[in-house]
């Protein structure tokens, strides 16, 4: 009885792991694929490509990040803050990821200053 | 700031060095800032011109419309419409309190005051009913094919001030090494504080619509510099120039971002 309990546990813990594999990797081309376009100025496509990678890989913080960057380029700043702070709570000692963020704190604190009266 | 942002970038090159293989992407990108007025309804803008006051050295009618109506040809995408400035402070002199414009019954015409007599924005507040006055405006905006109209106020008046400034002075020590302190001495400051009130006002109609913006900046020079009042009025602008910009038209701000594979 104990050797199937461990075995079905192990069998499982091995699904997962291959299953959270897999869905990071596919997740990562759809980050490449988005990198590659965004190179070329494609940002719709490439925020296309980023959102997939999200909903692939939902603890991914790199395509939380780049889906962050192209929602900037985009002038959506609202989902651009959100998509950073999520990329900041899966890697919150990221630097990159960070000054990523405050880059864009400055430029959208500013917005909201100049718009109060 | 430049510490803080040095720091950053220290902070990331060593991560990337700890990261050694980590895949990243350094890219240009260019944010739209959306205009915080709706000018959709709008082709044409009118800068109309604005209640001055302050000195005579510098004419804030005349040279604010020429350098607003420079910069929004520039950039934004509403056609500017080019004409006269109004002499808005000789209009509403001769206009009632209560908005009513003087008919042609009028006998005599008021002489309007001297800018140099109107020092701050409370002196310009007598004058301002203009801004209210629909028919006015209404007259304006058919005239020029219903425009957007912009009006509002302007005082650029001298300043000085005189107190502790700190500034960095850079001294060498006993063993001939350069350093730069820090240095608190007294010091009298002249310059100019420009103050203007933008209003926006629908040609269509002669209304003002809600979301007027108002500025504030000022400039002190070290009292031997002899700054000229233009040339510091267009370092003043230099800094309203892109506030009233966002108001009417998308900015785009540029920078650059780091892509993480």
């Amino acid at each position: 009885m104990r050797v199937r309990i461990l075995t079905a546990i192990l069998l499982l813990t091995a699904l997962t792991g291959a299953a959270y594999a897999d869905a990071r990797s596919e997740a990562k081309e759809q980050v490449e694929f988005g990198i590659a376009v965004a190179q070329k100025g494609l940002w719709k496509e490439a925020l296309y490509r980023w959102e997939r990678a999200t909903q692939i890989d939902p603890t991914y913080a790199a395509a939380f990040n780049d889906l962050a960057i192209g929602y900037e380029h985009e002038g959506m700043l609202e989902k651009a803050g959100a998509a950073y702070e999520r990329a900041l709570k899966l890697e919150p000692n990221n630097p990159m990821v960070r000054q990523n963020f405050e880059l864009f704190k400055e430029i959208h604190d500013r917005t909201n200053q100049s718009q109060t009266p | 700031m430049t510490g803080r942002i040095s720091l950053r970038l220290l902070s990331v090159g060593l991560f990337l060095g700890a990261a050694g293989c980590a895949s990243f992407y350094e890219i240009p990108i260019e944010t739209p800032i959306a205009a915080k007025l709706d000018v959709s309804a709008f082709q044409r803008v009118f800068i109309a011109g604005f209640l001055a006051g302050g000195t005579e050295d510098v004419d804030g009618n005349v040279e604010t419309v020429r350098l607003l109506r420079s910069q929004l040809r520039l950039k934004s995408n509403l056609k500017v419409v080019d004409a006269d400035a109004l002499p808005l402070l000789e209009v509403a002199a001769n206009t009632g309190a209560e908005g009513q414009a003087a008919g042609p019954s009028a006998v005599e015409t008021k002489e309007p005051p001297h800018p140099s007599s109107l020092k701050n924005e409370k002196d310009l507040e007598p004058y301002e009913h203009i801004f209210a006055d629909a028919d006015y405006w209404k007259k304006i905006g058919e005239e020029y094919q219903n425009p957007l109209i912009v009006t509002g106020t302007v005082v650029f008046t001298p300043h000085s001030q005189s107190g502790m400034v700190q500034r960095e002075q850079e001294v060498i020590d006993a063993l001939g090494r350069r350093r730069v302190e820090p240095v608190r001495e007294y010091m009298e400051r002249k310059g100019f504080i420009l103050a203007e009130k933008f209003i926006f006002i629908d040609g269509r109609t002669g209304a003002q619509i809600p979301g007027g913006e108002t500025f504030r900046e000022e400039r002190l020079y070290n009292q031997n510099d002899n700054t000229p009042a233009l040339s510091s009025y267009f370092e003043l602008m230099d800094d309203i120039i892109p506030r009233f910009l966002s108001t009417l038209s998308t900015q785009r701000v540029r920078g650059s971002r780091v892509l993480i594979k």
